[in-house]
């Protein structure tokens, strides 16, 4: 087998220039490939990130048909004390859970005593809040992130502070349909300013739950939302599993289902946004394969061409068919590792260099998001295998032609 | 017994509507360690006698035993093990592998075709380059030797595996007289010292002097010569 490989290998050596230029377009393949899913690797994950950490949560809980008509802020698709109850005790057996937090939800008219504006608000227990999304807090762009904040206290969307000219400090007044449709109105300290981030409740503002109480005069137990954290993102899909399980096949005494499951990939646009970078990515891939196939097979067919005479030399003094065989497919064989090493070796390396420069880019609203790639070892492994998989298959062909070649008529080729 | 025996051997090549029969229902015998010449003009069929005998090309009727074994009927497979067991080949254009030293295109067969243990193979291959006047030249490639010398170290790639039989097909024709010459009688001392057979052909009847046993193909049809050159066989 030895032999093989150093007859190969002497005759990819033979036209150092062609190996190079294959090699070369097999290691530009294996770049971008691999700097690909690395990149996007982790645009995705840090913003599924800033995502469910500082807004969503993994997992929302609502009563059936509230995310249907989430643009009204509907009160009266609340879930009651007797349903928290039976959620918070579900969540209590799950052990991947975190943390959760109990939201009411609410659209207010918002005044700065000279102009009125709406406002959509999240109300929240900040312990519980700060727990369930650990990045909310540096959102606040001005004023004081310890805490989250206190009753009495308001943060505001970027959006409304600008639109309003509301600075931090500045009292204003909330007024509030309940339920019934009476008004309600409350005075509020701006606390802080939030930055805007996209995706639904995006440009929401937060209040202490207990002041929403008593806007909306809901004197009982009662949220919209309870959302959810686990511990490891991973454990997404069982959670989720189990929860629809345990939550949401209940009904009611009409027969209807009482509670409704998201994960927050139902919720946020963005999971589209990842799921179009895994499309990419699985394209990419294919493309990866076109140009090793392509590239390999037009080497090999050309490499059997100029060799006929050696072939037919090597034939009749007894090399057999399958050595022929096994002697181009290991030239192929060898290529493609050549050129998948050396990709390989450039992508870790940029990586790496990539990591240590700290390149920020923008998305959206957002500045200064810091990228940093990173690479698994098996999206390595695999591309690694695929590449060299396809130059074996590729120089089959070829091989397989020159191992068929009658002796005779190749040693009279000129 | 002898190394080659064909009854009635024929081979017709059928292209298209044309038929052309190369050979005509020959027959002949060659004994161990004899130095053969198969002569005649172009066309003659001197190839297509050789390629049967080497195993290359079946014969289309007939009858043809090479080392006692019957190939008239043998698939690629087991003709090339065949080859490979029983035959050395020298080619008018040498054909070394260019990638290969001399060294390692001695060593090929050994190594690709019959796999010797390496220690075996190396003292092998080293005798035979000695054999043929090139044991200091093992280090370079064929481009850097002559054609005289290539011709040597195809003579030591065919003798390498103790073949029974070497076929040379026109080995001179690409050689100038002098070393065509050398070389005819390098392959005889080869013969007189490893007690091989070998057959060539030529359409140069000069070479012919040095020469044991000379067939005489005329248009697929065979007469034999003894020289004056014969020295019996061994
Ligand atoms: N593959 C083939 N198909 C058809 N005809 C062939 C084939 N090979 C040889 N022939 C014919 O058979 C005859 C004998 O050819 P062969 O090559 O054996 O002659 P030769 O004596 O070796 O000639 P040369 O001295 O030119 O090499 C010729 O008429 C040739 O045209
Ligand atoms: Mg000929």
């Amino acid at each position: 087998m030895g032999n093989i490989f150093k007859l190969a290998a002497r005759n990819l050596f033979r036209y150092k220039r062609r190996t190079m230029l294959t090699s070369m377009l097999i290691t530009l393949g294996v770049v971008a490939v691999l700097l690909f899913i690395s990149i996007s690797g982790s645009f995705k994950s840090l913003m599924i990130g800033q995502i469910t950490d500082s807004m969503l949560g993994h997992i929302q809980i609502h009563k059936k048909g509230y995310l249907a008509s989430v643009d009204s802020l509907p009160l009266n698709r609340n879930l009651t004390g007797k349903q928290i109850d039976k959620v918070v005790q579900v969540l209590g057996e799950e052990n991947a859970v975190e943390a959760y937090s109990m939201r009411i939800r609410l659209g207010a008219m918002f005044s700065n005593f000279t102009e009125t504006t709406n406002i959509r608000l999240n109300a929240v227990t900040p312990t519980d809040e700060m727990k369930t999304a650990p990045l909310l807090t540096e959102r606040i762009l001005e004023g004081e992130q310890d805490g989250l904040l206190k009753p009495g206290e308001l943060l505001i969307p970027e959006l409304i502070a600008k639109g309003m000219k509301v600075k931090v400090g500045d009292g204003i007044v909330l007024v509030a349909n309940n339920k019934d449709g009476s008004v309600n109105g409350q005075n509020f300290m701006v606390r802080g300013i939030l930055e805007g981030i996209s995706g639904p409740g995006g440009r929401d503002g937060m209040v202490h739950i207990d002041d929403a109480k008593a806007l909306l005069r809901i004197g009982a137990a009662e949220v919209s939302e309870i959302a959810i954290r686990l511990k490891d993102i991973d454990q997404l899909q069982g959670v989720y599993a189990s929860l629809q399980q345990n939550l949401g096949g209940m009904q009611n005494q009409q027969g209807q289902p009482v509670f409704e499951v998201h994960t927050w990939e139902a919720i946020s646009p963005f999971f589209n946004i990842a799921k179009m970078i895994d499309l990419m990515t699985f394209f990419i891939k294919i493309m990866l394969v076109a140009i090793v196939l392509v590239s390999i097979m037009n080497v090999m067919i050309m490499a059997v061409y100029e060799r006929i005479n050696e072939i037919g030399t090597i034939s009749a003094i007894g090399t057999l068919p399958s050595k022929i065989l096994g002697l181009f497919v290991v030239e192929g064989f060898l290529m493609g590792v050549l050129g998948t090493a050396v990709g390989t070796i450039i992508s870790l390396v940029s990586i790496a260099v990539m990591n240590a420069t700290q390149i920020s880019f923008d998305f959206g609203r957002q500045t200064g998001l810091l990228l940093s790639p990173t690479i698994g070892a098996n999206d390595v492994i695999l591309v690694v295998v695929i590449v060299i998989a396809i130059a074996v298959i590729a120089s089959l062909q070829p091989a397989w032609k020159a191992s068929k070649m009658d002796p005779i008529t190749a040693l009279k080729h000129v | 017994m002898s190394v080659i025996v064909a009854k009635q051997l024929t081979k017709t090549y059928v292209t298209g509507d044309i038929k052309v029969e190369a050979i005509r229902g020959v027959d002949f015998s060659i004994e161990p360690a004899s130095f053969v010449s198969f002569i005649g003009p172009s066309g003659s069929g001197k190839s297509t006698l050789l390629n049967m005998i080497g195993c290359l090309d079946p014969p289309t009727a007939g009858l043809l035993e090479v080392v006692g074994q019957e190939i008239t009927n043998l698939n690629r497979q087991d003709a090339a093990r065949f080859r490979g067991e029983h035959i050395g080949f020298v080619f008018q254009d040498f054909n070394l592998i260019p990638v290969l030293t001399v060294f390692e295109n001695v060593e090929y067969p050994l190594q690709m075709v019959q796999s010797w243990p390496k220690e075996k193979r190396r003292e092998r291959v080293q005798e035979m380059l000695e054999a043929v006047g090139m044991g200091d030249q093992g280090n370079k490639y064929p481009s850097q030797i002559s054609g005289g010398q290539k011709q040597r170290v195809a003579v030591a790639r065919a003798l390498v595996t103790n073949a029974k039989l070497v076929l040379a097909d026109e080995p001179t024709a690409n050689l100038d007289r002098e070393t065509a010459t050398m070389v005819i009688d390098l392959m005889k001392k080869m013969r007189d010292e490893y007690q091989t057979t070998f057959v060539f052909s030529t359409h140069d009847p000069r070479i012919v002097d040095n020469v044991e046993i000379t067939f005489e193909l005329e248009d697929g049809t065979l007469h034999r010569h003894e020289t004056s050159a014969g020295g019996g066989h061994g």
